[in-house]
């Protein structure tokens, strides 16, 4: 039952049953810890991972159903060489506990990939799916809407 | 900022028995009774329980949990400040369990006084009390307690540090200590010579830390300030080690299943499961079973198709029966009085109200479910939990596996979410045993959500009778009794097999204790005896009296025909000054004038706790299509703010955790089971729900108050006040989504 991934970039072979969700290939096969576990029923979007781009509930789908390549939080930057969006929620000082916030920052970033200029109305749409049990949404609105001015003006 | 790899190495140097091998040395004498757990390997010194020095600079050891409230970060900060620590240099860690960081504050809130009204002497009392703690090995994260615990303590540990610093610098440099100064992680001699700190680390090793006299406040540079977090850049890269993110060498994952009735387990058969995809053992936990898989996932799976007979629950079954129980406890005597001034059985001129509340019980829920990882190998135990309360977490899971404390390694990580839930020893005694019976096999284990919110220990669920007099625009009386289930007793009884004697304070705490001048005021709290498992749920009892109390007085303000902004700024004023200062400073922020367009709702609220007297206005809106909160301000009194950034993300914070119980936050048990399961049936606040804030921070409280905690209870008040003021209908029942058209 060997998978063959691409995952941030990188091809991944995996041994695991075709109905094991990504997310627990990612954490337990491959090491990658930065996405994480919350409800395993796409109710809190801490296991957000980009599918081809897209924002995806990493708990609902199926290693055998992963459709394209795929990006995580270390994916999208490092400490050293972190992305704008990550940059933002540094400056904006959002996270508290942090936990959710993996797959709030991988949602935030597909949002400004679909949306570059987003307004609250497209903060609150985009992101009403990704829980935070500590409450950081009025930073993460400040750190979306600062990372959107960067990036628009080429950061 | 360093990398995780360094941190990882540092935390194996640190062991967790007192001194080992005479490599440890120079106590600060402020903890000359508790010794130094830190023990110095090759190239490297400590100079006190806090602070680590090696050639990669300097690690500042900040023992209290992070569970989001920006504790490490300000902690650094009190040693850095005095140290002086250059910012990215310093690496933190939380230090293993030890006596030298015990809770110096817990003791002292048992005292019998009034918290706000504390004079310097019974401050001071409070403090000599707290010391105890240290005789208990008391070292635990919560009660609002850190900054208040350590603000001495970490930069007393600072300032020494420094000044062995300049005595190692001196030694090298053949010169006078005195004609050296300190910056920036660096001795400086007066012909400009400079040493790095992590330079001398093998100097140091012959020093003698000195005492030292602590800075004034006007040359502070980093304490006031807001401090960019030392968990940050961790939490933004998904770096930084939550328990369930530790990588161990043929590590196996884990969940477990324990009985929804909270009682025994009668017998299970895994036939099924043992067949399953990857599962290699299914564990015999005594109350429950725990799969091991090769994923964490097909443990999950062979969890659930294990078939399970559980004992019935202790208590009454459903949510109706336990309710009943709890209202019929308010006809019985009191268990505490701890407010009874003037005489509430006297005749009193005026207008008399009555009123009657009820609130749910609650779950944490916390994003990061109850997890640990752990490794056992025969003689030792490893461990790595996400713990609110290290040196009781570890001697609890080196009894379960038949270990002694000091076999015992305890790493505390990064909490994904604690607010109380992380205070409790299940998940670690579960990842303990789990491991002990797969011998040298790392275990990662982690509950399913449902798993989690099913096996909370619960706000309880709290009735309350009123009765008012106002006169003259006036309180003139107030009698209050509160009943619920004690989180005291149920919490100690567990952890220490005892009930500790006198009057529950907790049961009544933003009830009994509220700075407000009323001539007539009793307060009286009667426990149920329930067994329905009880935890501390962030702000505790304030977040039950401190709804219902503050409730109340809107209530009165409304019949005495006054404005409860003003109502409750009279009877504060004469009783605690800070408190009116919030008031009036919550009035000009909000631009509070008592009156709204027809659309427009807003409610104010009040309540001392943890030190902090904190008060809110929140505005909501019906908008045709439900009813939405639009703006809440918050004003607080923490005494000395040390770092306003985190104070106010934390006000916030507490506040949407408030505001999310008050609309909708509702635990109901059915067959002996909590009926809830996951975040569709027990949401919270969400980015469109979620309001604008403004937070006010003062300085005029004579002590230094917490902040984790105080932000919570007024925010369910002030929206249940706002809502009255938008509809007419008090509310008197949470959730409030049972009588309102929120949006949610």
């Amino acid at each position: 039952m060997a998978t063959t991934l691409t995952i941030n970039g990188k091809q991944q072979a995996v041994s695991l049953p075709d109905d094991v969700p990504l997310l627990w290939v990612l954490r337990d096969e491959l090491g990658l810890t930065g996405t994480k576990f919350g409800c395993g029923v796409a109710a809190c979007g801490a296991c957000t991972v980009h599918i081809d781009g897209e924002a995806v509930r990493s708990c609902q789908v199926a290693l055998a159903d992963v459709w394209g390549d795929v990006t995580t939080i270390e994916g999208l930057g490092t400490p050293d060489n972190m992305a704008v969006i990550q940059q933002a929620w540094v400056d904006h000082q959002v996270a508290q506990c942090g936990y959710c916030q993996s797959g709030q920052i991988m949602n935030a970033a597909a949002l400004l990939q679909a949306v570059p200029n987003p307004a609250d109305q497209d903060i609150d749409d985009a992101m009403q799916g990704n829980l935070c049990r500590c409450g950081t949404y009025p930073r993460i609105r400040a750190a979306i809407k600062d990372a959107a001015q960067r990036i628009s003006e080429g950061a | 900022m360093a990398s995780i790899g360094k941190i990882a190495r540092r935390t194996f140097l640190i062991g967790s028995a007192a001194i080992v091998g005479g490599v440890a040395f120079g106590i600060y004498q402020i903890n000359k009774d508790a010794p130094n757990p830190l023990v110095a390997g090759d190239g490297e010194a400590t100079l006190n329980p806090f602070v680590l020095i090696n050639g990669d600079g300097v690690t500042i050891i900040a023992p209290r949990a992070e569970m989001g409230q920006g504790v490490q970060t300000t902690l650094a900060a009190l040693v850095a400040e005095e140290m002086d620590v250059a910012w990215d240099d310093i690496t933190v860690l939380h230090g293993p369990p030890a006596q030298a960081y015990y809770n110096s504050v817990f003791l002292g809130m048992a005292l019998p006084f009034h918290h706000y009204g504390d004079s310097a002497f019974v401050h001071n009392l409070r403090k000599q009390v707290g010391k105890a703690g240290k005789l208990l090995n008391l070292q635990a994260t919560g009660g609002s307690t850190s900054m208040k615990d350590f603000y001495e303590r970490m930069r007393h540990a600072g300032a020494s540090a420094r000044e062995a610093m300049k005595l190692a610098a001196a030694q090298q440099l053949g010169v006078d200590a005195a004609s050296l100064r300190t910056e920036n992680s660096k001795v400086i001699a007066s012909d400009g010579t400079e040493i790095a700190y992590g330079d001398l680390a093998i100097a140091l090793r012959d020093i003698t830390p000195p005492d030292a006299p602590l800075r004034a406040k006007s040359e502070w540079k980093y304490l006031g300030k807001p401090m960019p977090r030392k968990d940050m850049v961790g939490k933004a890269t998904g770096t930084a080690t939550f328990a369930t993110d530790v990588a161990l060498d043929g590590m196996k994952f884990a969940t477990v299943r324990r009985n929804p009735k909270r009682a025994g387990m009668i017998s299970y058969d895994d036939s099924a499961a043992r067949e399953m995809d990857g599962v290699e053992a299914v564990v015999d936990l005594g109350d429950g079973i725990a799969v091991v898989a090769s994923n964490t996932w097909l443990a999950m799976q062979a969890a659930d198709m294990v078939d399970i007979v559980w004992e019935d629950a202790t208590y009454p079954a459903d949510t109706d029966s336990l309710r009943a129980a709890i209202t019929a406890s308010l006809n019985g005597e009191p268990d505490s009085v701890t407010r009874d001034d003037g005489d509430v059985s006297a005749a009193i001129e005026g207008t008399e109200i009555t009123a009657e509340y009820y609130i749910p019980w609650l779950a944490h829920s916390t994003m990061e479910p109850m997890c640990g990882t752990a490794l056992f190998t025969g003689n030792a135990l490893e461990l790595w939990l996400g713990n609110q309360a290290p040196t009781m977490v570890r001697d609890a899971c080196a009894e379960a596996v038949g270990l002694s404390p000091e076999q015992v390694t305890l790493h505390t990580t990064y909490l994904g979410g604690g607010f109380g839930r992380r205070g409790e020893f299940d998940f670690g005694t579960q990842v303990s045993k789990i491991a002990a019976a797969m011998p040298g096999t790392p275990i990662r284990m982690v509950w399913t959500r449902e798993e989690d919110m099913r096996h909370d220990f619960y706000r309880p669920a709290a009735a309350a009778q009123f009765r008012g007099v106002v006169n003259d625009g006036k309180a003139v009386l107030l009698d209050g009794k509160v009943a619920a289930p004690s989180v005291f007793h149920n919490s100690s009884l567990r952890q220490v097999g005892t009930v500790p004697p006198g009057p529950d304070r907790l049961h009544v705490e933003g009830g009994a204790d509220q700075p407000y001048a009323i001539p007539n005021f009793r307060y009286a709290g009667h426990l149920t005896d329930l067994t329905v498992p009880l935890g501390f749920w962030r702000s505790v009892g304030a977040s039950v009296n401190g709804f219902m109390l503050d409730t109340f007085i809107d209530e009165m303000a409304h019949a005495a025909g006054a404005d409860p902004l003003q109502f409750r700024l009279d009877l504060a004023t004469p009783e605690h000054a800070p408190s009116a200062g919030v008031i009036r400073r919550v009035g000009e922020m909000s631009g509070w004038t008592g009156e709204t367009p027809d659309n427009i709702g807003r409610g104010v609220a009040f309540c001392y706790s943890f030190g902090t007297p904190t008060a809110e206005v929140v505005e909501v809106e019906d908008t045709g299509n439900g009813i939405k909160i639009n703006n809440v301000w918050i004003a607080c009194d923490v005494g000395t703010a040390l770092d306003p950034s985190i104070i106010e993300a934390q006000m916030v914070s507490g506040a949407i955790y408030g505001l999310s119980a008050a609309m909708q936050g509702e635990i109901t048990f059915a067959d002996g089971e909590v009926e809830q399961g996951n975040f569709y049936d027990y949401d919270a606040l969400r980015m469109h729900n979620t309001p604008a804030f403004e937070v006010s921070i003062l300085e005029d409280n004579p002590f230094m108050g917490g902040v984790g905690e105080p932000g919570t209870p007024p925010s369910m008040s002030a929206l249940g006040n706002a809502l009255f003021d938008l509809t007419g209908t008090r509310a008197r029942e949470l959730p409030l989504i049972n009588t309102f058209d929120l949006i949610l």
